[in-house]
């Protein structure tokens, strides 16, 4: 009883970052209709600038929120630096030049701080809790976590749901030619999408950082976690990003627990191909993802 | 007949201009390659053999190791070529299928005597079978979910190996015994001999299955799924079958490495394997297999390339590493904003052009190989394939647009090249 639930704390600690990631996913998804596979490895280059600035002596919240606004830039960047020269090519041009963002990023941070894993501080105690007379496997780093993927979920459904932004975002997302004649400045938001959406990896990252070892390539199952958990949730929701995140997270402390950590991305890869097999547009997906 | 007026210009023109050009159109003529694919590709076969024989016996043990190396990648990278730039789907997921190879060949070797030649086309078979599985799945999926799927499998494969280390041994792996060199033969020259005929064998392979009914089955496919359909094809099992057929590539390629470096463990197979496969490919030109042999070669001399580079802007050893991980990014970005027909593609621009420059206007397109493709191209599924009556036949045409050779050449495989990769 004591292995269930902490294995089901711990996998709502993790489902809440793979939201994080997901969340990202879903963002990029809705503005320019791509999969940004450099979604986690963006995430981990702005965590390693934090990570430069803490070690320079720069404060804990300083550099996290230098961190987060790193990542709205280099997303901004990105967009448009790469992915608007490639509007109108085909899906697969846009996933080949994230692929290689990928392995650029993790090169260059891996010649910048080296391929050794470090340790990374976490803002709260990663002690559990304790509840009662038991010690459960949940901190307040825990609680962290889950509160501020959270509060990002919400500040995004509110900002498509009841900001003038958000329905412009929605609009371009819809139509892009139907809202450039009416005025919409598409190009503009396709952009603050994609700034949206790193600042949201830039957060997964900072949050994932001290659960791991900290190297270039700690976030490549995250992103495919992440992934799983976007396509669960229809890749179009942040609700769905939510939810998704948090069965994966759930799905993976099960497997990782009972049945051995090693299984845990084939069980992930079991678990995207039956949902793709049996519902195609997700769990939570209201219209159809795949296009003719 | 007041109306036709440009009629005898139209006759007069070729006149003028046809002293400097017949003769050597003439001999163009003569030197064509032969139309039948399967001779045109035996004797690039006889070609490839004789230049790559006259290269190992020429070099030392270190040479022949790396050009063995650079064929077993050009078998890997012929089977993913197929698989995007002619059925137009996509995988980072080769490393694991190449991984799936290498330990069937090296259980083989542990557990049975079947001998080199069954241990590769079993070792083949299996990846290819492995390939089904997965391209059954993935024929439903669109590019993007394509790619998250063989991303995680080249992710969750290797840690498979961790996880029944009785089986394939754990971090350690496996060991494979290299076949016995006849007579004097040096160990890595017979090895290298052995990897390069496989190689030659495949791409033959390969190049006649391009130009059979299910490479045109391929093609229809990665252009209009529904028009393929509609046409009678069956696009799901396509698919399947482009999969398992790029994933038997894979996996003898798989095979024939661990041959060469004598142990099998999933270390040698990261994710940036499959993820610099990609990246070769598309250097090389996607759908192009004499591109895949480019491709081979920056994927085998790019980290000797990137050590020397680091040690002479002096940045440590470990930077080497990154650099080449780092270029096949870039290769990727660059690629794909600027040149997604690669290496190959630009030199069959180039081709044309000189050759157009030389030539002048030529009823016969260059002889870059693909030429036979004509009479067989995909014209009935294509988009404006058949628009162009054959009319005059052989007779000099000085608008190169008007020429139906031309025109049926360039969208069997080119104009699709540069949107797609």
């Amino acid at each position: 009883m004591g292995l269930f639930v902490d294995i089901l704390l711990s996998g709502v600690a993790q489902g809440m970052v793979f939201a994080a990631v997901a969340l990202g996913l879903v963002l990029i998804s809705r503005a320019t209709g791509t999969i940004n596979f450099a979604q986690g490895a963006m995430g981990m280059f702005t965590t390693f600038i934090a990570f430069s600035l803490l070690t320079h002596g720069v404060g804990y919240w300083p550099a996290f929120v230098a961190a987060l606004a790193m990542g709205f830039v280099l997303g901004a960047v990105v967009e448009r630096t790469l992915v608007r020269p490639l509007r109108g090519k085909p899906a697969l041009n846009p996933v080949i030049v994230t692929i290689g963002l990928l392995i650029v990023l993790e090169g260059v941070a891996g010649s910048i701080w080296g391929n050794v894993a470090r340790g990374f501080p976490a803002a709260f105690s990663q002690r559990g809790l304790v509840i009662g007379t038991t010690r459960v496997a949940f901190s307040h780093f825990d609680v962290f976590i889950v509160c501020a993927v959270a509060a990002l979920v919400v500040a995004i459904v509110a900002l498509f749901r009841w900001t003038d932004l958000g329905l412009r975002m929605r609009a371009a997302a819809f139509s892009p030619e139907v809202s450039q004649l009416l005025g919409v400045r598409v190009g503009r938001l396709f952009t603050l999408g994609w700034a949206l959406a790193c600042a949201a990896g830039s957060l997964a990252g900072l949050l994932v950082a001290p659960l791991s070892s900290f190297s270039p390539y700690y976030m490549d199952l995250n992103l495919v976690y992440g992934f799983t958990a976007a396509v669960l949730g229809g890749l179009l929701s942040p609700v769905g990003a939510l939810v998704g995140g948090l069965v994966t997270g759930l799905a993976i402390a099960f497997v990782g627990g009972y049945v051995g950590p090693d299984l845990q991305p084939i069980a992930a890869l079991a678990l995207l191909l039956v949902v793709l097999m049996v519902r195609p547009q997700g769990l939570f997906g209201t219209t159809e993802v795949r296009r003719v | 007949m007041t109306g036709i007026p440009t009629r005898p210009i139209a006759d007069a023109a070729p006149a003028p201009a046809a002293p400097p050009s017949a003769g050597f159109r003439a001999l163009a003529g003569r030197l064509r390659l032969p139309s039948q694919p399967l001779v045109r590709h035996l004797l690039f076969f006889v070609l490839g053999a004789v230049f790559f024989y006259v290269v190992t016996v020429n070099v030392g043990a270190y040479n022949d190791y790396q050009i063995g190396e650079i064929a077993v990648y050009a078998v890997v990278l012929g089977g993913l070529s197929i698989l995007t730039g002619l059925n137009g789907q996509f995988s980072l997921g080769h490393g694991a299928f190449m991984i799936i190879g290498a330990y069937t060949l090296a259980l083989l070797q542990l557990h049975t005597h079947v001998g080199i030649v069954g241990e590769l086309v079993l070792a083949a078979v299996v990846a290819a079978g492995a390939g089904a599985v997965l391209g059954i799945p993935a024929a439903r999926l669109s590019a993007p979910y394509l790619a998250g799927v063989t991303l995680m499998l080249a992710l969750g494969l290797p840690q498979l190996s961790a996880q029944y280390g009785s089986v394939f041994g754990g971090e350690q792996g496996l060991t494979t015994t290299p076949p016995v060199a006849p007579g004097s033969l040096s160990a890595e020259r017979w090895l290298a001999w052995i990897q390069l005929f496989c190689a030659l064998v495949v791409l033959v392979l390969l190049a006649n299955l391009v130009r059979s009914r299910f490479g045109r089955a391929f093609r229809a496919v990665r252009d209009d799924e529904i028009a393929a359909a509609v046409s009678g094809i069956h696009v799901a099992r396509t698919k399947v079958l482009a999969f398992a057929v790029s994933a038997g590539c894979a996996g003898l390629g798989g095979a024939l490495l661990v041959l060469s470096t004598g142990v099998v463990n999933v270390g040698e197979f990261p994710l940036s394997l499959s993820i610099g496969l990609l990246a070769a490919m598309v250097l090389g030109g996607a759908g192009s297999l004499v591109g895949v042999w480019w491709g081979a070669v920056a994927l085998v001399y790019m980290s000797t390339w990137s050590t020397s580079l680091s040690q002479h802007l002096s940045l440590g050893t470990s930077a080497a590493a990154y650099l080449s991980d780092a270029f096949f990014g870039v290769v990727l970005i660059v690629a794909m904003l600027a040149a997604p027909t690669g290496i190959q593609g630009g030199l069959r621009w180039i081709g044309r052009r000189l050759w157009r420059a030389v030539a002048g206007p030529s009823p016969r397109p260059p002889t870059d190989g693909r030429t036979g493709a004509v009479a067989t191209a995909p014209v009935a599924l294509t988009p404006g394939g058949p628009a162009v009556a054959p009319g005059n036949g052989p007779s000099p045409s000085p608008d190169p647009t008007a020429d139906p050779a031309r025109a049926t050449t360039r969208l069997d495989l080119e104009t699709k090249e540069r949107s797609r990769p």
